[in-house]
């Protein structure tokens, strides 16, 4: 039996134990280190397979990158809401992914849900579509080819999946 | 409370109450469900994070060591927002309710609804 | 500087949880009062952190990561009730 099922969980939960009591004395480190070690081995059995990230760095480059994406996106949309609303023209689009773990086609939708415009509505039951609603859609194409480009092809690359 | 740390503070509960304001107007302001999910989702976002930066700096301050657990609520927050607008985006369609007569593409809702594949000869790129 | 500050925001979230509220009453649809109460409580959350900043405590956040919580499970809740008629499957 190992003593660290799911490491990245138990990482999770140290620190998640202490900023929740937001103190880093002895015994709380104590207590976390409890957790950590009790909680991933009792629910280890319960857990579906996933994808490992198989390069960090590049992890840690895409989640930078969404933050920017976030702000930009906030700014943008705020100023839609308080623009014009005659001028806006929403629409539906259908996105073909090629992402097979289930991980990655949840980290794309929140992904897409999260930044310019667009809210993820729906997965196809063969997971090879992901239906968007577009506030503003002007070029369907180009919107289209920039989820592609700029969130799928990373997701991929980082699970290599 | 030194003054450049005030500044900070103002400044970022100002971005972040206008933010939420933006968020909850748009709610109100906008003509169907679809659109009306994207305000909440994305003004609030930035909103929260705003007002927790700016409690996150105060009590730093006030306890005087880094106070770093207002993260823990923005985190959250990032993580469920979207899982909530899909979880909503599913209601709304399970229920038809249907969008504003200019929405592009109107037929991919029934679709969208069976969860099925468009057909390609639409979306053939 | 900061009172004022903290007055006025105070302001722009109650504002937006008039406006919550007013969407929460007329709907139209059952997904339309859910999104308000999605939004409800993230504004809920802000007030409560700016009334912690105001009265100089560190409790309230303890309440703030309360109701982020219940609001996310209910949120869902709701939803899978109305997608399925049933909460627990």
């Amino acid at each position: 039996m190992m003593l660290f099922p799911m490491p990245f969980h138990s990482v999770l939960l140290f620190v998640v134990w202490l900023l929740l009591n937001n103190s880093v004395s002895a015994g709380h480190m104590v207590l976390a280190a409890f957790f950590a070690i009790t909680i991933p081995w009792l629910v280890s059995g319960m857990r579906d397979e996933h994808p490992k990230i198989l390069k960090p760095w590049l992890a840690i480059r895409y989640v930078l990158m969404v933050m920017k994406d976030i702000v930009t996106a906030n700014v943008e949309v705020a100023l839609l809401i308080v623009g014009p609303i005659k001028k806006l023209q929403p629409g539906f689009v259908a996105v073909p992914i090629n992402i097979s773990s289930d991980l990655g086609i949840t980290i794309l939708a929140s992904t897409v849900s999260l930044t310019p415009g667009t809210v993820s509505a729906e997965v196809s039951k063969d997971k090879a579509w992901l239906y968007i609603h577009a506030l503003h859609l002007d070029n369907e194409v180009e919107l289209i080819e920039s989820i592609k480009q700029r969130y799928e092809a990373p997701i991929k690359e980082i699970f290599g999946c | 409370m030194p003054f450049y740390l005030e500044i900070i503070i103002c400044v970022s509960l100002l971005i972040g109450g206008v933010f939420l304001l933006i968020g909850s107007y748009g709610l109100v302001r906008l003509p169907d469900l679809y659109m009306r999910l994207h305000s909440p989702t994305k003004a609030s976002t930035l909103g929260i994070t705003g007002v927790l930066l700016a409690s996150m700096i105060f009590q730093s301050h006030l306890k005087g060591f880094l106070s770093i657990q207002e993260l823990l609520i923005t985190l959250f927050l990032l993580i469920t927002a979207p899982v909530a607008a899909n979880m909503i985006a599913k209601t709304a369609l399970h229920q038809r309710t249907q969008p504003v007569e200019k929405t592009k593409n109107p037929e991919l809702i029934d679709i969208v609804r069976d969860r099925e594949s468009p057909k390609q000869s639409q979306h053939e790129e | 500087m900061l009172s004022w500050t903290i007055l006025i925001v105070a302001v722009c979230i109650c504002a937006a949880l008039i406006l919550n509220l007013w969407r929460l009453m007329k709907g139209p649809t059952v997904s339309d009062r859910i999104l308000a109460l999605d939004t409800m409580y993230i504004n809920a959350i802000a007030l409560i952190l700016l009334y912690g900043i105001y009265v100089k405590s560190a409790l309230y956040f303890e309440a703030a990561v309360l109701i982020a919580m219940l609001g996310f499970v209910s949120t869902a809740a709701l939803c899978k009730y109305l997608l399925r008629g049933d909460i627990i499957e």
